[in-house]
C-alpha cells in the first residue's frame, strides 16, 4: 500500500491498521486474552494502587522511610541495574553506523529501541522515588550543581532520552509513513550517534562515579577510584548481553512481528555479539582485580564480605564468561544464550550490591535493612510489567524487528 | 545580611563569648574580610566528650528555638539512652549514652557543618550554601527530593520527611543561622549547664581543644576530630575514649569528599572534545575504505 492510497483511507481503516494491527475490535479484545496478559493484568491491578498510595501518602508508604537507606530497591533495580541494561542503544548504533558492522542491521533497531524504553523507564522510577517529582526540571533551570555528579546524570539522561528518541523516531515515522521528516531523521543519526558515544560514556561512569561520594559508606571492596570504569566497562557487554536476551525473547514470543531477515540472521549475530561480549567480560573480570590490587584489599578477600565479593565476581562475570566461551568453542547457541541470560543476572547483582548491599554495611543490622518492604516489591514488579507491555505494544507495530517495505524512500 | 557579620555583630557575639583565650581573635577578627578559603574565619562549637552530662538541655533548647515538633518522648525521659538515636525529621539534635570501660559516655550529635560539605557537593541543584559563618544551610524551595545529600553525608546527618506526600524536605541542623547571624549564640551551646559546647571562631576552638589536651596529660586522647576529618568540620570534638567506641566515623579520608569525585569530573570535558574526533575519525575512515573499495570494484 502506498503513501496516499493509505491518507484517502477513512481514519477508521487507518486506527485499525495502525492499533489494532488489522483487526476489528471484537477480534482484537479477543486475541488480547492470554495467560501472560492476564498475569499482567493481576500485577496493575494489584501494583497501580500501591504506586496511588505512594503519591496520596509520602514516599514512608511504600518504603522504609530509612535516614541510613535513602535509596532502595526503586533505584537499585530501575535507575542501576536499568541503566547499564539500556547501553544497547549506544553500542549497537556505535558497531553499525561508526565502525561499519553492517550485518547487525537487523539488530540495530530493536537495540536502540531496548536502551530508549530503560532510558524512559530509569526516569520513570526516578519520579516515583523522587521526593518532589514535579521538579525534575529543577537540574536544568533553577540551580546548577556544576559539581555534583549527579547533575551530570540528570543533563545526561535527559539529552540522551532525546537523542535516542530520535534515533528510534525513523521506526515511528516508517510506521505513521511521514516521508519528510523522515529524511531529516536519517541525516542526523551519525551526529546523533556520536553524541549517544558521549553521553553514555559519561553517564555510565557517572552512575559509579555517584558513589565516589561516599568512601566511609560503601564497602572497601566496591567503593575504588576505578568505580567510574567498572561501571562503563561493564555497561558495554552489558550492552551486547542483554541483546541477546531481548532478541531471543522476541524471537521466541513476538515472533508474528519479526520477518524472515530477522529470524534468519538472528543466530549468526547472537555468535557475532557473543564473541564482543565474552572480550568484554574478561576485560570487566581483569579490570576488577586490578581494582582490589591498587587498594590494596587483599586481606578483604577472607572477610563475609569478601567472600561475597568472590560470588560476584567469580560467579557472576568469570562463569558466564567461561560458560559463553564454551558455548562459542561448542557453536552451541542454547549455552550462548543461557550465559548471556546469566550474565544480565550478574550486572543487576553487581549494581545492586554497589547501591544496597555494600553500602552501610558497617550499620547494625545492616542485612535486616536492606529486605525492601513488599509495597516497594510491587512497585517494580508493576513498572517492569508496563515496561515490558509497552515494549511488546511497539515492536508488535513499528518496523523494530522487521523492515517495512519503504525501500522506495531510502536512497 | 546573609553572608557576613557586621563590626558590631561580632563584637556582641564576642562579648557573649566571654574567654580569654578567644579576646586574642578579635583584633584579627575586626579586620575581617571575606577571602578563600572562607573557613579559616568561621565560627565553630568545641564539643567537650568529657564534660557531657547527659542532661538533653541542648535537645529541648533546638526544638523551642527552632519550633520543630514535640518529642516522641519528654526531655527529661532517660529511657531514650537504651538506644542509640540520630537526628531526625523532628529533631536537629540527640544525645546518645555509650557505655566505655571508664563508664558512660555522652555525646551530642548534629550536623558537623564541614568546612567542604559532601552535601553541597552532591545536590544537583545547589539547595545547599555554605555560610562564611560556618553554617551549611539547605533550601527547601529548590530541593527535588533526590537524597543524594544523605547518601554522601559522612555523618549521616541530613535526615528526610518521607511522611509528606506534597512538601518532603530535609531536616538538619542550621547552626541557628539566624541567632549566630545576630549576635547570638547557637540555642544548644546557650543551655548546655556543664560547659560541654563552645562556640567560637575555629581556628581558635582548635587551639583551645589542643591547649586542654596538653594542660590535662590522660584525661584525653590525642585527637581533634574534625580538625582534619573530610577536610574539616566547623564542629569539633575531643574525647576521652576513642572516638569509634562513640559511634563517630572513624574510616573517613582528610581530605574534603568532593577530592575523591574531581578526578572524574575533570574527564568530562576531555570525553566532550575528544570523543566526537576519535569516533567521527573512526566513522569517516569506515566509510573513505568501502567507498574505496567500490571503486575498485567498478573498475
Amino acid at each position: 500500500m502506498n503513501h496516499n492510497e493509505t491518507m484517502e483511507k477513512p481514519f477508521r481503516s487507518w486506527f485499525m491498521e495502525k492499533l489494532l494491527n488489522g483487526m476489528t475490535w471484537p477480534e482484537y479484545l479477543r486475541s488480547l486474552v492470554t495467560p501472560f496478559n492476564i498475569f499482567a493484568a493481576l500485577v496493575l491491578i494489584v501494583g497501580i494502587p500501591v504506586i496511588v498510595q505512594r503519591f496520596v501518602y509520602g514516599l514512608a508508604a511504600v518504603t522504609h522511610a530509612s535516614y541510613e537507606y535513602p535509596w532502595g530497591l526503586i533505584l537499585g533495580w530501575g535507575l542501576f541495574g536499568g541503566v547499564p541494561l539500556s547501553a544497547t542503544g549506544f553500542v549497537m548504533a556505535t558497531a553499525y553506523y561508526i565502525f561499519g558492522f553492517k550485518r547487525y542491521r537487523p539488530l540495530v533497531r530493536l537495540g536502540v529501541l531496548t536502551g530508549f524504553m530503560g532510558y524512559f523507564f530509569a526516569v520513570v522510577y526516578l519520579l516515583v522515588d523522587l521526593g518532589r517529582p514535579w521538579r525534575i526540571y529543577y537540574p536544568m533551570i533553577v540551580g546548577f550543581g556544576t559539581a555534583s555528579v549527579l547533575f551530570l546524570v540528570a543533563w545526561h539522561v535527559a539529552t540522551y532520552l532525546t537523542v535516542q528518541f530520535l534515533e528510534f523516531s525513523p521506526a515511528i515515522l516508517e510506521w505513521l509513513r511521514a516521508r519528510r521528516v523522515f529524511k531529516w531523521a536519517t541525516f542526523i543519526t551519525i551526529a546523533m550517534t556520536i553524541a549517544g558515544i558521549i553521553l553514555s560514556t559519561l553517564h555510565q561512569s557517572a552512575l559509579g562515579a555517584l558513589f565516589l561520594l561516599a568512601p566511609g559508606k560503601l564497602h572497601p571492596l566496591w567503593y575504588s577510584s576505578y568505580i567510574p570504569h567498572f561501571f562503563l566497562a561493564s555497561s558495554i557487554y552489558a550492552a551486547l548481553v542483554q541483546v541477546i536476551v531481548v532478541s531471543y525473547l522476541c524471537a521466541r514470543f513476538l515472533r508474528h512481528a519479526a520477518d524472515s531477515y530477522f529470524l534468519e540472521s538472528l543466530d549468526g549475530l547472537t555468535l557475532g555479539l557473543a564473541k564482543g561480549a565474552v572480550v568484554g567480560m574478561y576485560v570487566y573480570f581483569v579490570l576488577k582485580w586490578v581494582g582490589v590490587a591498587h587498594d590494596d584489599n587483599w586481606h578483604l578477600l577472607t572477610t563475609p564480605y569478601g567472600k561475597w565479593f568472590l560470588v560476584e565476581v567469580l560467579g557472576f562475570v568469570l562463569a558466564p564468561a567461561l560458560l559463553m566461551t564454551l558455548g562459542l568453542k561448542t557453536g552451541s547457541l542454547p549455552i550462548v544464550r543461557f550465559s548471556a541470560f546469566y550474565a544480565v543476572v550478574g550486572i543487576l547483582l553487581n549494581r545492586i550490591n554497589v547501591s544496597i548491599i555494600a553500602f552501610n554495611w558497617h550499620l547494625p543490622d545492616h542485612l535486616h535493612h536492606i529486605i525492601p518492604p513488599l509495597k516497594e516489591i510491587m512497585i517494580v514488579i508493576t513498572i517492569t510489567t508496563i515496561h515490558i507491555l509497552i515494549f511488546r505494544w511497539i515492536t508488535t507495530r513499528m518496523p523494530v524487528i522487521r523492515q517495512e517495505p519503504l525501500e522506495e524512500y531510502q536512497h | 545580611m546573609k553572608g557576613r557579620l557586621s563590626r558590631r555583630d561580632f563584637l556582641k557575639t564576642t562579648a557573649l563569648m566571654g574567654g580569654s583565650l578567644l579576646a586574642g581573635g578579635v583584633t584579627e577578627a575586626l579586620g575581617y574580610k571575606e577571602e578563600f578559603p572562607v573557613w579559616t574565619k568561621s565560627y565553630g562549637v568545641l564539643v567537650d566528650l568529657t564534660k557531657c552530662v547527659g542532661c538533653r538541655s541542648c535537645e529541648r533548647a533546638c526544638n523551642e528555638v527552632n519550633k520543630l515538633p514535640p518529642p516522641d518522648r519528654p526531655f527529661d525521659d532517660a529511657s531514650v539512652f537504651e538506644r542509640e538515636r540520630r537526628p531526625t525529621a523532628k529533631a536537629y539534635t540527640v544525645v546518645n549514652r555509650y557505655e566505655t570501660e571508664g563508664g558512660p559516655v555522652y555525646r551530642k550529635i548534629q550536623c558537623n557543618h564541614c568546612n567542604e560539605p559532601a552535601c553541597f557537593s552532591a545536590c544537583p541543584i545547589h539547595a545547599y550554601t555554605k555560610t562564611p559563618e560556618g553554617a551549611v544551610l539547605y533550601d527547601p524551595d529548590k530541593c527535588f527530593g533526590c537524597r543524594y545529600c544523605m547518601i554522601a553525608c559522612p555523618f549521616y546527618v541530613p535526615a528526610y520527611d518521607y511522611w509528606s506526600a506534597l512538601e518532603p524536605k530535609i531536616v538538619k541542623c542550621i547552626f541557628c543561622y539566624p541567632r549566630i547571624s545576630r549576635g547570638q549564640l547557637p540555642a544548644c551551646v546557650e543551655a548546655c549547664p556543664v560547659g560541654t559546647l563552645t562556640f567560637g571562631r575555629r581556628p581558635d576552638l582548635i587551639k583551645l581543644a589542643r591547649k586542654r589536651i596538653i594542660e590535662n596529660p590522660g584525661k584525653y586522647i590525642d585527637h581533634i576530630y574534625g580538625e582534619h576529618e573530610v577536610g574539616g568540620t566547623s564542629w569539633i570534638y575531643i574525647s576521652g575514649v576513642p572516638f569509634e567506641e562513640l559511634g563517630f566515623p572513624t574510616n573517613l579520608p582528610k581530605r574534603p569528599l568532593i577530592e575523591q569525585v574531581k578526578g572524574f569530573l575533570g574527564a568530562v570535558p576531555v570525553v566532550f572534545t575528544v570523543w566526537p574526533a576519535l569516533f567521527g575519525m573512526c566513522y569517516a575512515a569506515v566509510k573513505h575504505r568501502s567507498e574505496t573499495k567500490e571503486k575498485e570494484d567498478k573498475k
